[in-house]
């Protein structure tokens, strides 16, 4: 179980690359990775958007994704999970958050690693605010998928 | 000791203030930190609170030592990239 929060700009395979390096009690009992990878767009609502600045709560943060990766564990035969997110100053084409999960079989990696999003997603504390030329705005809605 | 409060993103720059600390004696749950700390301003409908770091309701107990943080409706993730 691994945890990052990071103030800039990360490679999500070097990263995982990285994690499996430096977790050699995986290597071959896992026969399924699953991961996700959100990537920050140039658009949101139909308009144009140059980047955005993503605030949290960091020990908030910290505490709530210790405990969902827990839970995930907890939940499904998994051997390992790792997520990374990205706070601070965030550009068009940035990867802002990394979840991977690893597992013997597909079965148990993709339902975690679709837990571990959703959760999240709908209960950390982060807040974006999307810069536009001058504008700067607060996001006030979620997608709910 | 004391309690610390804590408001984040839009809430912030609502209340003008990022963060506050105030004298237990004067304050028995989360509804009573907020007043206590915005001068009884009315909290926003949406507003979430969290005490120690765990999501509460308004009318959660608040003791000595304790962190309270309010803010709004989380935004974090990767927006509509599940589908």
């Amino acid at each position: 179980m691994s945890l990052k929060l990071l103030g800039e700009r990360f490679d999500p395979w070097t990263e995982l690359q990285r994690h499996q390096a430096h977790n050699p009690q995986l290597a071959g009992k896992y026969g399924a990775t699953s991961i996700f990878i959100g990537t920050m767009r140039d658009f949101n609502d139909g308009a144009g958007v140059d980047g955005m600045l993503l605030e949290h709560y960091p020990a908030m943060t910290q505490k709530h994704l210790q405990a969902i990766s827990r839970e995930a564990m907890t939940r499904w035969d998994i051997l390992d999970t790792l997520i990374i997110h990205r706070f601070g100053e965030i550009h068009p084409d940035d990867p802002i958050v990394l979840l991977a999960v690893w597992s013997a079989h597909r079965s148990e990696s993709f339902p975690a690693c679709r837990y571990l999003i959703e959760e999240l997603k709908s209960r950390a504390p982060f807040w974006k605010k999307e810069v536009n030329g001058e504008d700067a705005r607060w996001v006030e809605h979620n997608t709910p998928d | 000791m004391s309690i610390t409060v804590k408001f984040f993103a839009s809430l912030r720059e609502t209340v003008g203030m990022e963060d506050a600390t105030l004298d237990p004696a004067n304050v028995q749950t989360a509804q009573q930190t907020w007043a206590a700390a915005t001068d009884g301003r009315e909290m926003p409908a949406n507003t979430l609170i969290a005490v120690n770091m765990e999501y509460a309701d308004a009318d959660a107990t608040v003791t000595d030592g304790d962190e309270v943080a309010f803010f709004p409706p989380v935004t974090g993730g990767a927006r509509g990239d599940i589908r």
